[in-house]
């Protein structure tokens, strides 16, 4: 299978060596077995290591599922015999489904406003920042990852209050579009904790997942294939988008979809910034809540049916969770560099 | 279409460190020049600093004085990207763009100058690169397939039509021709003899048969030990440089003698 990387080892051989230098043998066939008589040792060991920690994670994640289903029993037999004993009394599924639309929503919003930006950045520090100042820029945004939930969160509840103006003004202009619609009586959320500022702040919690590793894809493009388009007379911007960019292609969705994991999952700054209510369309006004806010806000309290409840929505997130990174896996796949 | 290169006192540096000193040369039109020599003496060096590469590298710097037809691309508010638009160059390993087509391979440069195609001066441009780097019977039948597809010979004769659609003064080429086989390599050779016609070609090589075969002139680089300088030691006629080199550096170098 030609893979990415594989147009890494066809590039230099370091940094230092200039690209042409030396005669050097065509790349061997990469994916070429040989039958090997002898088995080293080492080769054993780590053979048997690599499939001891996958095995290892298959079985951690089907203990994961097996229990969320087992916990999920109650909700199961109770949906089965009387749907009106689980939260909202119309059953689970009108229960989860504005929790499953508040989710999507939000973390496509965050999504959405942070790879531009995440993108932006990763190619201004590898490829357009004064030499001097781009590792330091790397720092800032690693920095960014090690920043607890709660301390978003924190800073959430004081940006919200902040917004309301700009919701107010959003509403006034937009207010057409349903997402930025004012309530009934033409008011926004009085404190601006919306699942719009919940998402404005899960953007920036996944920014820098998506930056550094697309900062890692964009340093790995091959010097040859830079210096093809520079050679052509392309402008740094042209050679990012000849080179830079398809080769990084399959790696800007992972990195996205990574993204896109935290951002589903994120469960402590947005159940300390959005004031969780019913589904509506607009973003503006207070209302909506997501999966992972909803399981955090009201398990302290939950026993019984509830607590089944909440664990059989976790299931769901889980689901949900799993068929974005099939799909994520699917688009990589299809979107891999081929070649030399 | 095509230009005279005058090199005057060129001193090229990476960093602190001298690896070239004083080169001083003509590259006469409508010719081929060979640049031969040990390995580390300069010669890439020197080639790419005739379309401004050289300053890609971090560090990398030049003094002294190209002149293209008499206008120095290094003079004060020259963009190298205009340099490399009329200095084409191909590179020691093939390196045609891997997510594109074997014709958008070819057209990359030209889409590059923001000029708008219709798809009938397209089809015509590809084929006349194509037909000019002899590839084009090999691959008019699969013109929307990617170039990496290709083998070895053929995408090294991509790169050279991608490099010749934009009908470039000059074209440089860094050992074209080390990872190929000699049918390939011959093939080459004869596209470099058709190249001199219409443009100044500049070739590295580390095959002294080959620089014999296809130059006109040959340039003959050497460096005293690590560390130091790379200079250019003799340029003259590939003749003479083959059969009566001025020289004795340059005798032992032909004639397999080191040091
Ligand atoms: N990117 C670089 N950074 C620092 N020094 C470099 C770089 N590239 C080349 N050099 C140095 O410059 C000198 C000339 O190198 P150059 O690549 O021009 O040699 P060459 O004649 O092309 O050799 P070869 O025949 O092996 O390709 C060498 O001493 C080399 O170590
Ligand atoms: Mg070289």
């Amino acid at each position: 299978m030609p893979t990415s990387t594989q147009i890494t080892e066809s590039g230099p051989t370091g940094p230092g060596s200039a690209p042409e230098a030396g005669p050097q043998p065509p790349a061997s066939n990469p994916g070429g077995t040989r039958p090997k008589a002898v088995v080293r040792p080492g080769d054993r060991i780590f053979s048997a290591a690599t499939l001891i920690a996958g095995i290892l994670i298959l079985l951690i994640l089907a203990g994961v599922a097996l229990f969320l289903l087992a916990q999920s029993k109650d909700t199961i037999a109770a949906q089965l015999s009387d749907p009106t004993q689980i939260t909202g009394g119309r059953g689970f599924f009108s229960y989860v489904w504005p929790l499953v639309i508040g989710t999507l929503i939000s973390a496509a919003i965050a999504l959405v406003v942070a790879t531009p930006f995440a993108l932006g950045i990763a190619l201004f520090t590898t490829h357009m920042a004064p030499r001097r100042l781009a590792p330091m820029l790397g720092y800032v945004i690693d920095l960014l990852a090690a920043i607890p939930s709660v301390v978003y969160g924190l800073w959430g509840i004081a940006l919200a209050g902040n917004l309301t103006g700009f919701y107010l003004w959003l509403s006034k202009w937009f207010g057409w579009i349903p997402i930025f619609a004012p309530a009934a009586d033409g008011s926004v959320s009085q404190t601006g904790r919306t699942l719009l500022t919940a998402s404005l702040v899960l953007s920036i919690m996944i920014l820098p997942i998506i930056t550094s590793l697309t900062r890692e894809i964009f340093l790995q493009t091959p010097r040859l294939q830079e210096e093809a388009a520079l050679a052509l007379g392309a402008t740094r911007w042209e050679m990012i988008r000849m080179a830079v960019l398809p080769f990084g292609r399959s790696g800007i969705v992972s990195a996205t979809m990574l993204g896109l994991g935290r951002a589903l999952g994120e469960t402590m700054a947005v159940a300390m910034i959005l004031s969780p209510g019913v589904l509506t369309a607009s973003l503006v006004v207070s209302g909506n809540q997501t999966i992972a806010s909803e399981i955090a806000q009201n398990f302290p309290e939950a026993a019984g049916l509830r607590l089944s409840e909440l664990i059989t929505v976790g299931l769901v997130l889980f689901v949900i969770t799993l068929l974005v990174n099939m799909g994520a896996r699917a688009i990589v796949a299809r979107t891999s560099v081929k070649g030399s | 279409m095509s230009k005279q290169i005058d090199i005057k006192d060129l001193d090229i540096f990476y960093g602190d460190f001298r690896a070239v000193d004083g080169v001083q040369m003509q590259i006469k039109p409508r010719s081929v020049t060979a640049f031969i020599g040990p390995s580390g003496c300069g010669k890439s060096t020197v080639l790419r600093t005739l379309n401004r590469m050289h300053e890609v590298i971090p560090g990398a710097s030049v003094s002294g004085q190209v002149l293209m037809d008499g206008n120095d691309i290094y003079g004060p508010g020259v963009d190298p990207v205009n340099v490399r638009r009329e200095v084409g160059m191909v590179f020691q390993r093939a390196n045609p763009f891997p997510t594109m087509s074997i014709k958008e391979n070819v057209l990359a440069g030209v889409r590059l100058n923001n000029k708008r195609l219709s798809k009938a001066q397209a089809d015509e441009l590809t084929e006349s690169a194509l037909r000019g780097a002899n590839l084009w019977n090999e691959v008019k039948d699969r013109l929307n397939l990617p170039g990496s597809g290709l083998s070895g010979g053929q995408q090294q004769r991509l790169c050279i039509a991608r490099a010749i659609a934009v009908e470039p003064e000059v074209l440089l080429m860094d050992e074209p021709c080390s990872a190929l086989d000699p049918i390939s390599t011959l093939a080459i050779e004869d596209l470099i003899n058709d190249l001199k016609e219409k443009y100044t070609v500049v070739i590295v090589t580390h095959n002294m048969q080959q620089a014999a075969r296809v130059s006109d002139r040959t340039a003959f680089f050497n460096i005293a030990g690590t560390g130091k300088p790379g200079r250019l030691i003799e340029f003259n006629e590939t003749s003479a440089i083959f059969s009566n080199p001025d020289r004795e550096e340059t005798e032992n170098y032909i004639s397999g003698r080191f040091g």
